[in-house]
């Protein structure tokens, strides 16, 4: 859709408004409260995918699915304005919460840079009305942080490649259809050349789930062993032993994640993690809203969700523009992180005892201490924020690369700890 | 700052950019700290000239904007006074000027005028001692008696009272606020001089003393000024935080040069990756003091419901950011950065001053509080 026949902005959020409104309930109390929670059992999991799978289909019918994404592959072909405006209407409301990151980003954004024509029109449409939810098959037990390190391996077999290996932290792999996967394709070439994308789905002989228990008892990250398992070339994206171009783009739609112009969330959802309303909501139910010790920290947290946003919409303003490079994603990144785990400590803080110990009954003073227990998870999952100080210092700084022993040698002569 | 500015803005701002490279430059600065005025007149003038003092300032009544949004060419003004740490009272001479033309131009017009030209100097007398000190209430009184109004009460830190001709004076009538605009020579007013982090603002005690001044020097109503007070400490917050982060900007790119150049066991400073990680995290608050700062600029210049709530959310994080950096600025120049002659000590000044004038981040955060409880109607 060019410029001029574009819906302005105003419109198209009247337009997002009156059907948001007509169309999806009201966002279960505390649905966003707390740090990955373990609050429910398999099958109502599984139920709340399907209802998600159902609510993001309803979305693609009315026309709000893959706002941003081209008209081509079923989406709107509209901005980064639009749905932000989308987004603004969506607050308070129910959406596919699980159907966003990692399946619209950094999945599906991926999949637009790098897929074929045939590759796109497969799977875009199947993302968009919620038929196909990916998982990102990145990180490996040897080595979370360097990810060009992966072993998980691909030999070419004719017109297939076969895999063997690990991936780990997949967010509800078991509910989920497709993995993108990276793998090491070249063993006698350096780390950052031998690397290939290939995209398969999870549920086949070969791919064997496990789930991982978090100490907080939640078992939503998986860990997936992949045994001679066979992808068509045909399902390779991008060039072979080339996969690092892809890896750079992937990273970079990583650390957008939630902020994304692929993805919807309500404005000002606090992501798998505690935002200023969870903290007022403590404060509220543990009495102490009236002790000014209590404000100030309920004061910090929404400064600092405040904050948060006005620095993502500078960066993604700033990005687009062309005004800042993609790497400074990685500062967002970083800022979100350390913002999450502060504002997990107020929560923390604020519940007093209440934060040790509880029951049922003590409303939102409930679970602050789990929650507390999991603070570092905004800090690590999706790239820590060492590896965000490190792009944020190299990368937008300009200052000097740190030394490291895997460059220019092949990648089997590297060195590696354990028993690989 | 913000990202994009229009030819125009970006014009303006280097014309002011450019002009304090040469009269604010650091030498100047530290050869000021004496000077009981902080910056000389001829210098004020030529900045009233490139439009420092006209942008709150209605078209009507000689003032006018480049972009039409006053406030936020006025942080383009602030941004460059940050980043050189420059001289001169610009958050009282915008929020007077702006009082002024919006209640007083047609009877105040010869001092509205002198103040757009640089040539007059009037302060805004709004903080007081704590605990009512302008943020959490106001202490001082305004009575009406008769035809006049008579003002008793403290104002402290007061910006460049010694230099003003007039004082825009905030204070209680009953259950409401007013505002005065009173003649700096009146009977009653007593001042004298405080000590600053500042190297070249100035600050006065000022003490009222049955202070009477006919009624027609209040600004607006009597006793209804809650709003315009509101509105001028918002504005008063926008100027400082603009200023905040760009003094942020500079010391952080002052400093990543330093790490650049200084070589400590053969190394340069920045490849290190203890110190690395600590850029990172401050260009991280530089970034998000930009955002949250032109963020709260625009809701404040449009009158939106969340300006306050933005002011000192910015205000809040500025406020206790912008000092750590530059502490840490410190602390990455060694000894060095602890020096009169180096330069980093005038935009630690600069933010520590900031940081404690109109709210400091434990006020804002409570306001923000008091805002979030007002929207659930909790206590």
């Amino acid at each position: 859709m060019s410029a001029e026949t574009q819906e302005d902005v105003e419109r198209f959020r009247r337009r997002a408004r009156s059907w948001i409104r007509a169309n999806l309930e009201p966002a279960a109390a505390g649905a966003s409260a707390g740090v990955l929670r373990n609050n429910s059992t398999d099958q109502e999991e599984l139920a709340e995918v399907a209802h998600e799978r159902e609510l993001q289909r309803r979305l693609f019918d009315a026309g709000f699915a893959g706002i941003c994404f081209p008209v081509a592959y079923g989406g709107r072909g509209l901005t980064p304005a639009h749905q932000l405006a989308f987004n603004e209407e969506l607050t308070g409301h129910e959406y596919p919460v699980r159907l966003q990151a990692p399946t619209f980003s950094p999945c599906a954004a991926v999949i637009l840079d790098f897929g074929t024509e045939e590759q796109k029109l497969r799977h875009l449409p199947a993302i968009l009305r919620g038929d196909e939810l990916w998982m990102q098959f990145l990180s490996e037990p040897g080595g979370g942080s360097d990810v060009a390190g992966a072993q998980t391996t691909a030999v070419r077999d004719g017109d297939e490649w076969v895999l063997n290996g690990s991936k780990v932290w997949t967010t509800g792999a078991w509910w989920s259809d497709w993995g993108l996967c990276l793998a090491r394709t070249n063993w006698d070439v350096p780390k950052h050349r031998g690397l290939s994308v290939f995209m398969l789905p999870i549920h086949q002989p070969g791919v064997d789930v496990h789930r991982i228990e978090m100490l907080n008892g939640t078992k939503e990250f998986c860990q997936e062993f992949l045994t001679d398992v066979r992808v068509p070339d045909a399902d390779r994206i991008g060039e072979v032993d080339d996969g690092w171009t892809v890896g750079i783009r992937w990273m970079f739609h990583e650390r957008m994640l939630h902020n994304s112009p692929y993805v919807t969330v309500p404005a000002g959802d606090a992501h798998a993690g505690i935002g200023a309303s969870s903290v007022l909501r403590v404060a509220r139910d543990s009495g102490t809203l009236d002790d000014p010790w209590v404000q100030e920290m309920v004061g910090e947290a929404r400064m600092l969700q405040l904050t948060t946003e006005a620095l993502q919409q500078r960066l993604t303003e700033g990005m687009r523009s062309g005004a800042m490079s993609d790497q400074s994603a990685a500062i967002g990144r970083l800022f979100s992180g350390v913002v999450s785990t502060r504002t997990n400590t107020l929560a923390f803080e604020i519940a007093g005892a209440g934060g040790g110990a509880w029951t049922d009954d003590d409303a939102a003073l409930a679970d602050c201490g789990s929650d507390f227990l999991m603070r570092q998870v905004s800090t690590i999952g999706g790239g820590t924020t060492e590896m965000a100080r490190n792009v944020i210092s190299e990368r937008v700084l300009g200052m000097p690369r740190e030394r490291t022993l895997d460059r220019n040698v092949p990648f089997r002569d590297v060195p590696r700890g354990g028993k690989s | 700052m913000q990202l994009h500015l229009t030819p125009d803005a970006e014009f303006f701002r280097d014309t002011t950019a450019k002009f304090l490279s040469e009269h604010a430059a650091p030498a100047e600065i530290r050869r000021r700290r004496d000077d009981p005025a902080g910056f000389d007149t001829r210098y004020w003038e030529l900045g009233a000239q490139l439009g420092w003092t006209s942008l709150l300032v209605d078209e009507e009544h000689g003032g006018g904007s480049l972009s039409g949004d006053g406030l936020a060419d006025l942080t383009l003004v602030a941004d460059e006074f940050g980043r050189h740490a420059a001289p001169g009272p610009l958050v009282p001479t915008s929020v007077v000027a702006g009082a002024l033309s919006e209640f007083s131009a047609d009877r105040q017009g010869e001092l509205l005028a002198g103040m757009l030209a640089g040539t007059s100097i009037a302060s805004w007398c709004h903080l007081e001692p704590r605990p009512n000190d302008g943020l959490d209430g106001l202490a001082l009184e305004i009575r009406v008696d008769g035809p006049d109004v008579v003002l008793n009460g403290v104002k402290r830190p007061v910006e460049s009272g010694a230099r003003a001709s007039h004082l825009l004076v905030s204070g209680r009538t009953g259950g409401g606020l007013t505002q005065v605009l009173v003649p700096a020579g009146t009977g009653g007013i007593s001042m004298r001089p405080m000590h600053t982090v500042d190297l070249t603002r100035r600050f006065s005690e000022v003490a009222f003393r049955d202070v009477r001044v006919p009624a027609d020097a209040v600004l607006g109503e009597v006793g209804g000024a809650g709003a315009q007070v509101e509105r001028q400490l918002l504005q008063a917050v926008v100027v400082a935080n603009a200023e905040t982060v760009g003094a942020m900007q500079h010391a952080l790119d002052m400093t990543l040069a330093w790490a650049f150049d200084r070589y400590s066991f053969g190394r340069p400073l920045a490849s290190y990756q203890e110190l690395k990680h600590r850029f990172s995290d401050m260009k991280s608050w530089v970034e998000a003091g930009h955002a949250i700062s032109d963020l709260a600029a625009q809701a404040v210049s449009a009158g939106s419901p969340e300006g306050a709530e933005l002011a000192s959310a910015a205000k809040a994080f500025l406020g206790q950011y912008g000092p750590e950096l530059l502490q840490d600025c410190v602390q990455m120049h060694g000894g060095i950065g602890l020096t009169f002659d180096h330069d980093i000590h005038l935009f630690l000044r600069r933010v520590a001053l900031n940081r404690s004038l109109h709210g400091t981040p434990s006020q804002h955060r409570r306001r923000i509080a008091s805002i979030m409880c007002g929207r659930i109607g909790a206590p």
